[in-house]
């Protein structure tokens, strides 16, 4: 039995999108610009996709761009609000230290054009507070853009309220919702952004599409020159299968927004519950304000990638921050941002739970991860010195 | 599992040789530190210049365990001098090769060996071999071997 805890890296497509896309695969081949019929019918689903993603939003749907999915929307709304900020003398961006690459290395992009970044620090609870936007905000801060939900520690931001600050002081907001959308309410109105990126595999539609949202009104120039696609600001024949596909998969995530809700946060709670009394164990980031589906732990004395390992014998898929798993010396930046000492964050696991997840797949790794974690602190040489040094107590797996 | 790693790694990782402590070792070593996420420790029971046990203890990735594992089934039964001669290359010709962000674990496995040896060489105090110096893995000072 495959035990699939790594939803926050991706998740199965749902037979709803299955279907939407077989739609695209077969009957609706028709290109979206073709004026035949076949071509019509097709621009017709592209159209009822894109209306149902904006009603799913809250947006308009002259406001939804098709993109090849968030990395893409992200680059595309911070370049082009960048743009707009340089032509008025605008050349400074905030953001905070933990967002996704797509956001940092376009931001370090910007800082060799001459853009001045401000990184606000992240609290150890994983939460940015709203006084330190406040306070970073000056006459040229041209763009705002902070992650919805945070893909590592789950953490769920104060967008409303960075919302209201930035447009009382006619500032750009941009957030990467990539972890929020479809699985807590995302409303771009009340929250009051100017940009929002998402991506559709990360709610059970498939890979390679998203979604940009750029508010009417709000600067956004050419990504790809072409044809009249994304009213002329994305050039090339949309990827109709895709899209259909995460249309649905949103919907459906939206309609069953609060069942789902319940169900995964009592299945997380569940599981840090039992892991906690694991000796040495920390959870990561606030309790409250975090994605129902997230569980992020470190077991200090315990290498991550190792963990990772061991539970893919066992038949558990989850995720780690550690160095090893990235290829560098240095483990997740996310978990650095919110304080971890290096050595402990190298010992970090993040299970990402989705509505498909069971109690009996719970049991299943409340079961079997602390044995691994007790088998590999037995041979951990940086636990026995824990242990020398009386830092922590040899509780032995038969006590615990 | 991974497939990153070859068969040979994920056996070794799965079902690590000679894992654990030694009370009566002949000589310790311990290399990496924990904020490289890399810890190596062996130990080495030596009689008659041959390795007659050898145990080790390891605080890292799959490759670094791996890479432990098969360097301590290298050196088992072999002379001293054998063993001061096990390259980091040779660790991973035997694992049947290691991607390439993971050749540094086989580095530590080779120097973990060296260290141990430096330590049975001191602790008889005899003079250090020239093979049995090794850098000190403060990895963020040096980057050499990453």
């Amino acid at each position: 039995m495959d035990i699939y805890f790594d939803n926050a890296a991706t998740t199965p497509v749902s037979p709803a999108a299955r279907e939407a896309m077989m739609v695209a695969l077969t009957e609706e081949y028709g290109n979206p610009s073709s004026l035949h019929r076949k071509g019509v019918s097709a621009n017709e689903r592209l159209e009822e996709a894109r209306a149902s993603i904006a009603r799913d939003l809250n947006a308009e749907p002259s406001e939804i761009y098709f993109t090849s999915g968030g990395s893409e929307a992200d680059n595309w709304a911070i370049t082009k609000a960048a743009e707009l900020g340089a032509r008025r003398g605008k050349k400074h961006i905030i953001s905070t230290a933990f967002e996704h690459h797509a956001v940092l290395h376009t931001l370090k992009k910007l800082e060799r054009q001459g853009f001045e970044v401000t990184l606000l620090p992240v609290h150890s609870d994983g939460l940015i507070r709203v006084e330190e936007v406040e306070a970073a905000l000056r006459e040229d801060t041209a763009l705002v853009t902070i992650m919805y939900a945070n893909n590592e520690v789950g953490t769920i931001q104060p967008i409303p309220e960075i919302g209201a600050l930035c447009r009382a002081r006619r500032i750009l907001f941009h957030t990467d919702a990539v972890q929020a959308v479809g699985h807590i309410p995302v409303d771009v109105k009340a929250d009051q952004v100017d940009y929002l990126s998402l991506s559709g595999h990360k709610f059970h539609g498939p890979k390679g599409v998203g979604v940009l949202y750029c508010r009417r009104g709000a600067y956004l120039t050419n990504l790809i020159e072409g044809g009249a696609q994304e009213r002329g600001k994305r050039g090339g024949t949309e990827a109709l299968p895709n899209i259909l596909g995460m249309a649905a998969a949103l919907h459906e995530s939206v309609e069953h927004m609060e069942e789902n809700m319940r169900k995964v946060t009592a299945l997380r709670d569940k599981l840090i519950e039992g892991l906690r009394p694991i000796p040495a164990s920390r959870v990561n980031g606030d309790l409250t304000h975090r994605v129902p589906g997230n569980v992020s732990m470190c077991f200090e004395g315990v290498e991550g990638e190792s963990l990772l390992l061991k539970l893919d014998l066992a038949g558990i898929c989850g995720s780690s921050g550690s160095a090893c798993t990235s290829g560098s010396l240095e483990p997740s930046h996310v978990l650095l941002a919110i304080g971890l000492p290096v050595e402990v964050a190298h010992g970090s696991l993040r299970l990402s739970l989705s509505e498909w997840n069971t109690e009996e797949e719970v049991n299943e790794v409340l079961k079997r991860l602390p044995e691994i974690v007790f088998e590999l602190r037995q041979m951990s040489p940086v636990w026995e010195e824990m242990l020398a040094e009386g830092s922590v107590r040899n509780v032995k797996m038969e006590e615990f | 599992m991974a497939m990153m790693y070859s068969e040979k790694v994920q056996d070794h990782f799965a079902n690590p040789r000679n894992v654990g402590k030694m009370e009566d070792a002949d000589g310790v070593g311990q290399v990496g530190n924990a904020v490289c996420g890399d810890i190596m420790k062996m130990y080495l029971k030596i009689e008659d210049d041959i390795i007659v046990d050898v145990k080790f203890n390891t605080f890292g990735c799959g490759a670094a365990i791996a890479t432990s594992s098969m360097a301590t089934e290298l050196i088992k039964g072999k002379s001293v001098t054998e063993a001061m001669q096990l390259t980091n290359q040779a660790v991973v010709e035997a694992l049947d090769g290691l991607p390439a962000v993971k050749v540094h674990c086989s580095v530590l496995a080779e120097e973990a060996i060296k260290a141990a040896l430096k330590d049975y060489y001191e602790r008889k105090g005899l003079p250090v071999p020239p093979e049995c110096q090794i850098c000190d893995h403060d990895c963020h000072a040096c980057g050499g071997c990453g």
